[in-house]
């Protein structure tokens, strides 16, 4: 008996000792963390690797990254899960400011998007400019493809291409020709490698993989395929709880010129994979996006 | 209320006969009842076996079918993926990707606790059955035969054990399936992406179907045990 009561002080004295602690740290200056929820491209990429413990230092909290579709990360947004959004489907992203989910829309970086496929290449698209002709002739030939089909800004500007080309794909979501496979940047590479397929990919996630997948980039350049990237704070007038100080802190420091600096110096195998600012509308084959793309 | 009204919607579309969603549970109990099928005659015949045998590392034996339970599903669906994909030993096959991967899965997922359940319920099983079979002047065959006959409700319990676990399975189904709408999407890995889409009515409408299952199951097990325990 007299042990079991001993036990149940020590309990007590714990959680007591935690409440002091939790006390002690709720009186500090320190800001809460900040909930950040962004694509899979970002955090698969290593860029914010390299990015947020910088700014971590500086606003002296946590970010907590949360890397899922642009599709969820809007709907988290949505629903005050995260304090701030980092996602790529610009036309999302206005629709989601002009719901009143998000304030404060800013450019952040664009990469781009490119079109790859096996080496032996049986549909014949490679150098091919215009990224529609080559989705036609991939469709033409029969050839696989395999799509994210998971409503990720990837996915959404994948339909978008098939869409301006007119091509409707088979309703029937079996047929074999174009797979919708549901899953991540990552996997659905991984997928194409192992099936002899073509994919849509955002440069960062395919210059991680290239190396272990066997899929050269055949398509790239295509002005349509730019892919610019926002950041949006969650309203603070739909979610009170939201840590809106943090978010605006994050946007304000990665639209600044030293936020800026460190994207246009992240770099994989040698590869630069984001640039800082808005894509050129104009030129935009011109401003290095062609290194490395053969 | 987000999940009062997504639930509602979930079971109009089940209602309404929605292709999309029937097509996956149709996947699911496909590729689930053949992994039984192709898993249950060898994982009982090894059960058995080890319950009657008696052979150094016997003990052994035993002992790692019964880590085996505790397997890690993904850890399943890594090593088939490495075997199965291009580069892989059986990459020949071009199974990858397909229902026959995601069957070879489930059926080595299902083995251990089809096996573990044999073993079990023959150990149990009274002794005596296989000893007056033989003195009755039965093969040693048709004496294994009588105990199994004997003990078939607790194979039953098995089976609906490892149905239980494979039907309810993500990591596996999904690495080795790829998750392809219509060919390779199972209810596990269904609910998985819709609810990584946001799209949380399909969610619960599979969801609900999974459940449906999974108490079908247990009632199908309860009963199973009753005629068990009557005998």
């Amino acid at each position: 008996m007299e042990r079991v009561f001993d036990k149940n002080i020590v309990v007590l004295l714990l959680i007591g000792a935690m409440c002091v602690m939790g006390f002690a740290g709720a009186k500090d200056a320190t800001p809460p963390p900040l909930r950040l929820a962004t694509t899979t491209s970002t955090e698969n990429s290593g860029l914010l690797a390299a990015l947020l413990p910088v700014f971590e230092k500086k606003y002296g909290a946590p970010v907590r990254v949360i890397s899922v579709g642009t599709g969820q990360a809007l709907k988290l947004g949505e629903r005050g899960d995260v304090d701030v959004v980092l996602v790529h489907a610009r036309e999302d992203e206005d629709k989601f400011v002009a719901a009143g989910f998000g304030v404060n829309r800013r450019d952040v970086m664009y990469n781009d998007f490119i079109l790859v496929g096996p080496t032996a290449d049986p549909a014949g698209i490679r150098g091919m400019t215009r990224v529609g002709e080559a989705l036609k002739k991939i469709h033409e030939t029969g050839a696989i493809f395999v799509s994210r089909g998971d409503e990720s800004g990837t996915h959404i500007m994948e339909r978008r291409l098939w869409k301006e080309e007119n091509i409707v794909l088979a309703a029937s979501p079996g047929a074999r020709r174009y797979l919708s496979a549901g899953q991540g940047m990552g996997a659905v590479l991984t997928m194409s490698g192992a099936l002899g397929a073509y994919t849509l990919t955002d440069r960062g996630t395919f210059v991680a993989y290239k190396s272990r997948i066997g899929l050269d980039i055949l398509v790239s350049g295509d002005p349509r395929l730019a892919n610019p990237y926002g950041i949006i704070a969650v309203n603070p007038k739909r979610h009170a709880d939201i840590n809106f100080a943090g978010a605006m802190a994050l946007i304000d420091w990665i639209t600044s010129t030293e936020g800026l600096k460190l994207i246009a110096s992240f770099k994989v195998s040698g590869e630069q994979l984001f640039f800082p600012g808005v894509p050129p509308a104009a030129g935009y084959k011109k401003v290095g996006l062609t290194n490395g793309a053969g | 209320m987000e999940l009062v009204d997504a639930t509602r919607e979930a079971f109009r579309l089940l209602l309404s006969g929605d292709g999309t969603l029937w097509t996956i549970v149709w996947i699911s109990l496909r590729v689930s009842l053949f992994a039984l099928l192709i898993a249950t005659p060898p994982a009982v015949a090894l059960g058995f076996f080890l319950a009657v045998a008696s052979f150094p590392g016997r003990r052994a034996c035993v002992i790692a079918l019964q880590s085996l339970l505790s397997f890690p599903t993904v850890v399943v669906g890594l090593i088939l993926f490495l075997l199965l994909t291009r580069q892989g030993p059986l990459g020949s096959l071009q199974i990858l990707y397909t229902q026959e991967a995601m069957i070879a899965g489930q059926a080595v997922i299902a083995f251990p606790v089809l096996a573990a359940f044999a073993l079990s319920a023959v150990q149990g099983a009274d002794l005596r059955v296989r000893e007056t079979a033989l003195a009755l002047g039965a093969s040693r065959t048709q004496a294994s035969w009588t105990t199994l006959v004997e003990v078939r409700f607790a194979v039953v319990v098995g089976v609906l054990s490892g149905f239980g676990r494979v039907i309810s399975e993500v990591g596996c189904a999904m690495m080795v399936g790829g998750n392809i709408a219509g060919i390779t999407r199972n209810i596990p890995t269904a609910i998985s992406l819709e609810t990584s889409k946001g799209d949380f009515e399909q969610g619960i409408a599979l969801g609900v179907v999974l459940m449906v299952f999974a108490i079908g199951a247990n009632l199908a097990l309860a009963w199973a045990q009753g005629r068990g325990g009557l005998d």
